[in-house]
């Protein structure tokens, strides 16, 4: 398949965001600035992989180069959660942990298992796929669990104070930010196939794949990025718990933050 | 710090004794440096402008804070090595806003006393001044003084040695406030010692056996009520002259 993207093609694309911003501007959401940003970044950043995919994609480049773009992912990924969630002490760390095993456990059945052979051209997107919906629903899971427990204090305290230990204290909040974050990977699960084709399978039959075994191999996809946003969710949220009490059971100082 | 009373008899009679506590936050001194013993009967009043440290004081009974700086003994153990799960269970909390969880009435109570029967909550509720027709009520159905008798039931099911009360009474009206403080009194008569923030010095002058007097985070007074009106503070005169006084 080839497709190129002229200059109006580009032009056309942007027309939303503009009306966007159009509409933020209207209802004076404040958000026009971050639109744009967001936007510009985004083409920059997307330009810039590119340039750097032509590189590592090369066959005759060595899998290290694939396997260093992994691991800058999982960083990246873990220091987005740690400037989105800045009240959590050591957050980076309990973050990366839990992108490093579930990337590890998800690449390890997907290529231990022959599903996919193993090169750049398969470790890269897939890799992708399974740390940036991690990354989404974890920096969700952490803000709700901060949030939950820094407006819920009088509660979390009442608890406390009735001998519960933090981790049952702080269950009820947990649960509800789990919830809340894992909710959109759940929806979109459910309506796979019936609101949108994945863009995967939907490769692989462009690619002239028999559709059965394109749906066997999203299928596999699916059931390993659910895995692993849940994992990760599950992780950082008990993690997140553990950070903002001291050992003594005592929820630490939670300071709302500036609006940006 | 003007005191009254004998020290010693005082140490020997204290559930709590402070030495040399300080509270900072962020380099910014909250409380102290604060010494002196909360005697293990009767009701200490906590009182003080706004903002003079009378909560954290509060919360550092049942180590919800912890200090800075100095120590502070439960029973004469040091409060630093002691369970902190177990002795916050001893050291029964009520908070100024009544803090129900959802469910129903007995449903809080359980969170205090896990499988709590039914005839064990009518009694706890009993001492808290409800009647058993509470037993199944949903909480979001109660009045404030009602909510605030079943947190004080609450923290009872855990079965404390003693009560710290946060301005229990500060979002009552005067009939629920007054029944409160009563029964405040009669805990306090069958043998549990409450320590009691007021920010009413009406209430304190009722209710009070023994008194602390917190300004600008220091204890300003320590000491028997009687003997406040004769402290020799500047800073005490100030704050009985300006003080609020609720009926």
């Amino acid at each position: 398949m080839q497709a190129e993207v002229s200059g109006l093609g580009l032009g056309a694309s942007l027309f939303f965001v503009a009306l966007a911003i159009a509409l933020s501007y209207w209802r004076r959401l404040r958000i026009e600035g971050t639109i744009a940003w967001s936007a510009g970044r985004a083409m920059v950043q997307l330009l810039l992989v590119g340039a750097a995919l032509v590189l590592v994609l090369d066959p005759a480049r060595p899998m290290a180069l694939a396997w260093a773009w992994v691991a800058v992912m999982l960083l990246f990924a873990a220091f987005t959660v740690r400037r989105r969630v800045p009240e959590v002490p050591k957050i980076f760390w309990l973050a990366l942990l839990a992108y490093v095993a579930a990337a590890a456990i998800s690449i390890g059945i997907l290529f231990g298992l022959g599903v996919f052979s193993l090169d750049a051209r398969t470790l890269i997107p897939l890799a992708g796929m399974m740390v940036g919906n991690s990354m989404t629903a974890t920096v969700v899971a952490a803000r709700r669990v901060v949030e939950e427990l820094r407006d819920k204090r009088d509660e979390v305290e009442a608890r406390l104070s009735l001998g519960q230990p933090s981790s049952v204290a702080a269950r009820p909040y947990l649960a509800a930010a789990l919830r809340t974050a894992l909710i959109p990977q759940i929806e979109t699960t459910k309506a796979v196939g019936v609101v949108f084709l994945p863009g995967a399978m939907t490769g692989m039959i462009l690619a002239g794949v028999s559709p059965l075994l394109a749906v066997k191999v999203q299928i596999v996809v699916m059931y390993l990025v659910l895995g692993s946003v849940a994992t990760t969710v599950t992780v950082v949220g008990l993690g997140t718990v553990k950070l903002l009490f001291t050992r003594d059971h005592r929820l630490i100082r939670l300071v709302r933050q500036a609006e940006s | 710090m003007s005191t009254s009373g004998n020290s010693k008899d005082r140490a020997k009679d204290s559930i709590f004794e402070l030495d040399g506590v300080v509270v900072e936050v962020d380099g910014r001194k909250i409380l102290g440096e604060l010494s002196g013993a909360v005697r293990a009967s009767g009701i200490t009043a906590v009182a003080g402008p706004s903002g003079s440290g009378k909560s954290t004081f509060l919360r550092l009974l049942n180590r919800l804070e912890v200090p800075t700086r100095g120590q502070i003994s439960y029973r004469g153990a040091d409060l630093s090595t002691l369970d902190p799960l177990a002795l916050r269970r001893e050291v029964g909390m009520v908070f100024q806003r009544p803090v129900l969880f959802g469910g129903t009435v007995i449903d809080n109570l359980a969170v205090a006393a896990p499988g709590l029967s039914a005839d064990r909550a009518i009694e706890v509720l009993a001492r808290a001044g409800l009647g058993d027709e509470y037993v199944d009520r949903e909480v979001d159905s109660l009045s404030g003084g009602e909510a605030q008798r079943v947190c004080i039931a609450r923290t009872l099911a855990a079965e404390p040695s003693v009560m710290l009360l946060d301005e229990p009474t500060s979002a009552l009206d005067a009939g629920p406030r007054l029944a409160l403080e009563d029964l405040g009194v009669e805990l306090a008569a069958l043998g549990t010692p409450l320590v009691w923030i007021t920010h009413d010095l009406g209430q304190m002058e009722r209710i009070a056996t023994d008194v602390i007097i917190l300004i600008g985070g220091q204890a300003e007074y320590w000491g028997e009520l009687g003997g406040l009106v004769s402290s020799d503070s500047k800073r005490v005169r100030e704050f009985l002259r300006g003080g609020t006084r609720a009926s």
